[in-house]
């Protein structure tokens, strides 16, 4: 079911809230993962306020949905939903990446609450969630396991170990994401080492798949709500995104994967992305 | 052992693997939570015994160990308890950023039991050998690391290793060991060694398949030569146990460790590591494969080609005993 315009607002605003206080903790920082943090910004906005069944109060709650963030080094774009929903102290930000602070650039979960899994290692995300789903389902738990993965990351062979091992073990439990930004350290990721046919690599392995803009709130929850319908077939959503996406000037750039800015830049970057929102708002989608 | 009634004529009638695959159906018949998972090698690590009765609990993930180590990484932060099977040479090495990462790191409740451990897979050559598996996982935080002389004390390990919260790696041998223990004898606790014959004139330590060799080579010595080592079964790498080696330099000022692995970063580091950072030292003498990737041959070959047979640990003895030392008054004050 699509959003309602109610939804779609509220939602939207919330994404922009988010993409703001991403700047804020990466200038806290003194540098951290920008680009693909704001890619997966209107992703994770739709988890962690309509999708995720999760409770701040018992986070370790055994029948909660499970989420893998398996591009790991986008911490810092993962810490202001779980500060904001409650799992961590808002304050904590301050200290993301600094001397001693249980939020590093790559997030512990053992010291994070709310985070199922510490990752940054690249393709070890999946292998995890499919492991998580199983158990779901060798302990008769009705929860889904959502996996975020970063295009650039596909290239690692273990994601497709265990995209052939989920569909061999019919995981329907299992939703990958991928933030498919085009974007990776080098250059794009058409060039570094090319992902396309990306979709039917997917297919071919037995995953249902569907496409949608990352950055479209209303086709993106309705393609979570496609693959949320359980059948034997493991899903992922490619979702195709802009690296940087809500600050214009940095959009597209690769060279914006890691970045540090001072007070001033981050001022100007959060106007860039409250006109994006009006601008998307306006355009309704 | 809780509730394994095994003895010395199973345990002979069985490879070390397929007790292992016993003890594993037994927890998983009174534990719910217990599962298995392996890569293609249910057979020849013997977790496919667990299938017999349990077979929705055991995972095969194919060739692909990566995905292997990371999928029980998932499933114990789920509840499960994970019993993972593979070569030890895969375990350690082809999914080590996995083990390291998803497992060790994340302090999971993964029991990782590898088998083909030291040069057990003779024939196979350096390719299936793993002689530096020791070294690599006693650097890994959270992780405990036992090396079961044989069945019956590998049932125990794959036994106890469910009552120890946090990740285990267990390595075994392929096919038969010798049986050191019966199930009367064996009293297996993780992090404690068992002497397994007393002696004041040298001290073998020794683990995995080495125990056996270690207790002959000590039994021969004693009958024909009066010399009286002391025989330790070290299965616990990690946490080792301080006490019994520090001891060892104290009464018997003589040392020979012995293991089926490099002798660089295994056993007999870690013994060496404790004596040295005690400021004792004595006589010492590490014997295993040299730093070096071994020839192919039987199991028994390979062990009396680089020493660590009976003989050689018998040879190794008597030239340690040739060494003497000054006494040191202050000893008995600082222990």
């Amino acid at each position: 079911m699509s959003l309602s315009e109610k939804e779609f607002l509220e939602l939207d605003e919330k994404a922009k809230e988010m993409r703001h206080l991403i700047l804020d903790t990466v200038q806290w920082a003194g540098g951290a993962h920008v680009g693909g943090s704001l890619s997966a910004a209107d992703i994770l906005t739709l988890l962690y306020y309509k999708y995720l069944n999760i409770d701040s109060d018992n986070p370790g709650w055994e029948d909660r949905d499970r989420f893998v963030l398996s591009k790991g080094h986008i911490g810092v774009g993962l810490a202001p939903f779980l500060a904001d929903r409650g799992f961590i102290d808002r304050e904590l930000l301050k200290t993301y990446n600094h001397t001693g602070s249980s939020l590093g650039m790559h997030l512990d979960k053992n010291k994070v609450p709310g985070l199922d899994a510490s990752t940054g290692s690249l393709g070890h995300g999946l292998p995890i969630s499919l492991g998580m789903a199983l158990a779901a389902r060798q302990r008769g738990k009705g929860y889904k396991t959502w996996c975020l993965l970063g295009d650039g990351e596909c290239n690692e062979g273990s994601v497709w170990e265990a995209a052939m091992a989920a569909s061999h073990h019919k995981a329907g439990n299992l939703i990958a994401m991928v933030d498919r930004n085009r974007c990776m350290m080098d250059g794009s990721t058409e060039d570094v080492m090319a992902l396309e046919p990306f979709a039917d690599k997917w297919r071919a392995f037995g995953f249902k798949v569907l496409e949608v803009d990352g950055h479209d709130l209303r086709d993106l929850a309705e393609a979570m709500e496609t693959a949320m319908e359980e059948g034997d077939k493991p899903t992922v959503i490619i979702c195709h995104t802009v690296k940087g996406c809500g600050v214009e000037s940095i959009s597209g750039d690769y060279r914006y994967h890691y970045a540090s800015f001072d007070p001033e830049k981050t001022r100007l970057f959060k106007e860039e992305i409250s006109s994006y929102h009006q601008k998307r708002r306006e355009e309704n989608k | 052992m809780a509730g394994l009634t095994y003895t010395i004529l199973d345990a002979t009638n069985m490879s070390t693997a397929e007790v292992y695959g016993k003890a594993l159906e037994h927890l998983a018949d009174n534990h719910d939570n217990v599962v298995g998972l392996t890569a293609d090698l249910a057979k020849s690590t013997k977790i496919g015994v667990l299938a017999e009765k349990h077979p929705d609990r055991l995972y095969n993930m194919g060739i692909a160990e990566q995905n292997l180590f990371g999928v029980a990484a998932g499933m114990a932060s789920a509840g499960l308890v994970p019993y993972v099977s593979t070569f030890a040479i895969f375990t350690s090495m082809r999914a080590l950023d996995q083990v390291h990462t998803d497992i060790c790191y994340q302090n999971l409740n993964v029991k990782m039991i590898a088998t083909h451990g030291g040069l057990s897979f003779g024939q196979a050559g350096s390719t299936h050998h793993c002689t530096e598996d020791i070294g690599i996982m006693r650097t890994m935080a959270n992780l405990t690391v036992v090396v079961p002389a044989d069945g019956i004390s590998a049932a125990e390990a794959v036994t106890a290793a469910y009552s120890k919260e946090g990740p285990v790696y267990i390595r075994l041998n392929r096919g038969y060991d010798q049986p050191v223990y019966d199930t009367s004898e064996c009293r297996f606790e993780i992090g404690k060694s068992i002497e397994l014959a007393e002696g004041s004139d040298l001290t073998i330590i020794a683990c995995g398949v080495a125990v056996y060799r270690a207790r002959e080579a000590a039994a021969f010595l004693r009958n024909s030569e009066g010399i009286h080592a002391r025989v330790l079964d070290m299965h616990t790498i990690k946490p080792i146990d301080r006490d019994a080696i520090l001891k060892a330099v104290h009464d018997t000022r003589r040392i020979i460790t012995v293991e089926d692995h490099n002798i660089i970063g295994g056993l007999g580091s870690a013994v060496a590591e404790v004596m040295a950072e005690s400021g004792k030292a004595c006589a010492f003498k590490r014997l295993g494969v040299p730093d070096t990737f071994s020839i192919i041959g039987l199991h028994e070959d390979l062990m009396a080609h680089y020493g660590y047979d009976v003989n050689g640990i018998a040879a190794a003895v008597r030239e340690l005993m040739k060494m003497d030392f000054e006494e040191d008054d202050d000893w008995d004050d600082e222990l």
